[in-house]
């Protein structure tokens, strides 16, 4: 065995350990033990009430990432292009993609009324920024020489985006998307946690309410494995596409 | 300058659209009613517990996050075997939507103050470990060894020449650990509180209470440009002062 998958199974052994203790410590009303919400979890994947909030989740989550993502490419790619335009709208983006997108909940309810596209619209507006700002930089950050050549070539403008630019900047236009990506599922889970009908988070919600631990807890590590395994698959993608390594 | 006009231009058309009923009156107040709200709540006085309760919990939460985070980031930095089995557990930290365990704090501590508390905590606990990391990971080696020379106790080593020399990555940490455990408390008040400014935005939404709510959202909003402003600019002297940008 490597010796990463080794520490990654230490790591994992010594975090249910704790967990088990936790457990000891204080209590079946506070906490679930890990055997019980591993059960639960899996008795979870069989029942239909949870297939429909998953899908409730994953359809929103879907459109938002898609939204996002080729919203904050378009954004990243015009600012990017333009150094004066690009200097302006920089602080502006960090400073919004700063606030805390859960005050804007409200007001996108108040637009979109409690709906899904509420849910996604809320997730569009967490990913977006990360990736214009990502996109922008990237297009800023291409070497010089890499211009000028094209530049020397001739090539038009639609040419030098296609073959010079987008390959050049593609690694760190890809870190973007993977920190979108993430922020999208949290805004989606934000916003079922707040108000929404069906979902993930509104289920995880319902169940802390009627104070149903096991429940919240099975939810919660089912949330937490795809939410890892979302980041593997995108890290794995952007080390693939890494120049040098 | 074209920034300040760009940002005036937007608040004048958000005004324009407003006022000619583009947007209903429902939906959105015109911005120079929401300053007026604002300033009603203000002077009224009607809503200071709920501010101070929001801003007592998130000085509580930063101080936890950056002491607490500043010390478990120096112990892994100086246990490389620990730090490495960490290692992926802190880089896929943000991927996962950490906030679906508020329903277990509350579950833990019960709806109040702690829950919130060490929500925003946890928040902000890993960018403050990760950037004491990189931190004490730049340290020019002269002077440790230096330290190492003059005999010094490895807690003086730490205070007297690794912290300030560390100061800049560290004031990101600070930064990001404010932002993030910014967004942990307000997101709790959202969703299950006693109290707060995001309670009072969440209430004055389900009572169709507009005025309150964008005057408590535009406070929130001016608080978090400034605080996170002044940390950018303190950030930028300090990497300038030590000569990385």
């Amino acid at each position: 065995m490597k010796p990463r998958y080794y520490d990654g199974l230490v790591l994992a052994i010594c975090l249910l350990t704790c967990w088990e203790l936790l457990y000891l410590a204080v209590g079946a009303d506070v906490v679930s033990s890990p055997a019980q919400t591993i059960a639960r979890a899996a008795a979870l994947l069989d029942t239909r009430n949870f297939w429909h909030d998953a899908s409730s989740t994953g359809i929103a989550f879907g459109y938002a990432c898609a939204i996002g993502i080729v919203g904050g490419l378009l954004c990243g790619l015009v600012l990017g292009l333009n150094s004066f335009v690009s200097d302006v709208a920089d602080p502006i983006l960090g400073t919004v993609y700063s606030i805390p997108k859960i005050t804007l909940y409200p007001i996108i309810l108040l637009l979109f009324g409690l709906s899904p596209a509420a849910k996604v619209a809320f997730g569009v507006i967490h990913g977006v920024f990360p990736v214009a700002i990502f996109t922008m930089n990237a297009v800023r950050n291409v070497a010089p020489v890499h211009r000028r050549t094209a530049k020397a070539l001739r090539l038009s403008r639609t040419a030098t985006i296609v073959t010079v630019l987008a390959p050049s900047a593609f690694p760190e236009i890809l870190a973007g998307i993977r920190i979108g990506v993430a922020v999208t599922l949290l805004g989606i889970l934000i916003a079922e946690f707040f108000a929404a009908s069906s979902g993930i988070g509104f289920a995880l919600i319902r169940a802390t309410e009627i104070h149903n631990v096991v429940d919240t807890f099975a939810l919660t590590l089912l949330l937490f494995l795809f939410a890892v395994a979302l980041n593997a698959l995108l890290h794995l993608t952007e080390r693939r596409n890494r120049p040098h390594a | 300058m074209a920034r300040i006009a760009v940002v005036v231009g937007a608040f004048a058309a958000i005004e324009a659209l407003c006022r000619g009923g583009i947007i209903p009156r429902a939906t959105m107040i015109p911005p120079t009613e929401m300053v007026a709200a604002l300033w009603q709540i203000l002077r009224s006085g009607s809503a200071n517990a709920d501010i101070a309760f929001t801003v007592v919990n998130t000085l509580a939460a930063i101080a936890l996050a950056v002491v607490a985070g500043f010390w478990l980031g120096a112990v892994l930095h100086a246990l490389p075997r620990a730090r490495r089995a960490v290692e992926p557990l802190l880089s896929a930290y943000y991927a996962v939507p950490v906030f679906i365990f508020y329903p277990l704090l509350i579950v833990a501590f019960g709806v109040g103050r702690t829950a919130l508390v060490v929500m925003g905590a946890m928040f902000g606990v890993v960018a403050m470990i990760v950037n004491t990391m990189i931190g004490l990971d730049r340290v020019p080696s002269v002077m440790v060894r230096t330290a190492a020379v003059m005999r010094l106790h490895p807690v003086a080593r730490l205070v007297l020449i690794r912290l300030p020399a560390a100061a800049p990555h560290l004031v990101t940490g600070v930064k990001l650990a404010v932002a993030y455990s910014v967004i942990g408390i307000v997101a709790g008040e959202f969703i299950l509180a006693t109290a707060g400014i995001g309670k009072r935005i969440a209430f004055g939404y389900q009572d169709f209470d507009n005025r309150t709510m964008y005057g408590m959202l535009l406070l929130l909003l001016i608080l978090v440009t400034a605080v996170n402003g002044a940390l950018s600019r303190w950030e930028k002297r300090l990497h300038h002062r030590f000569g990385r940008q």
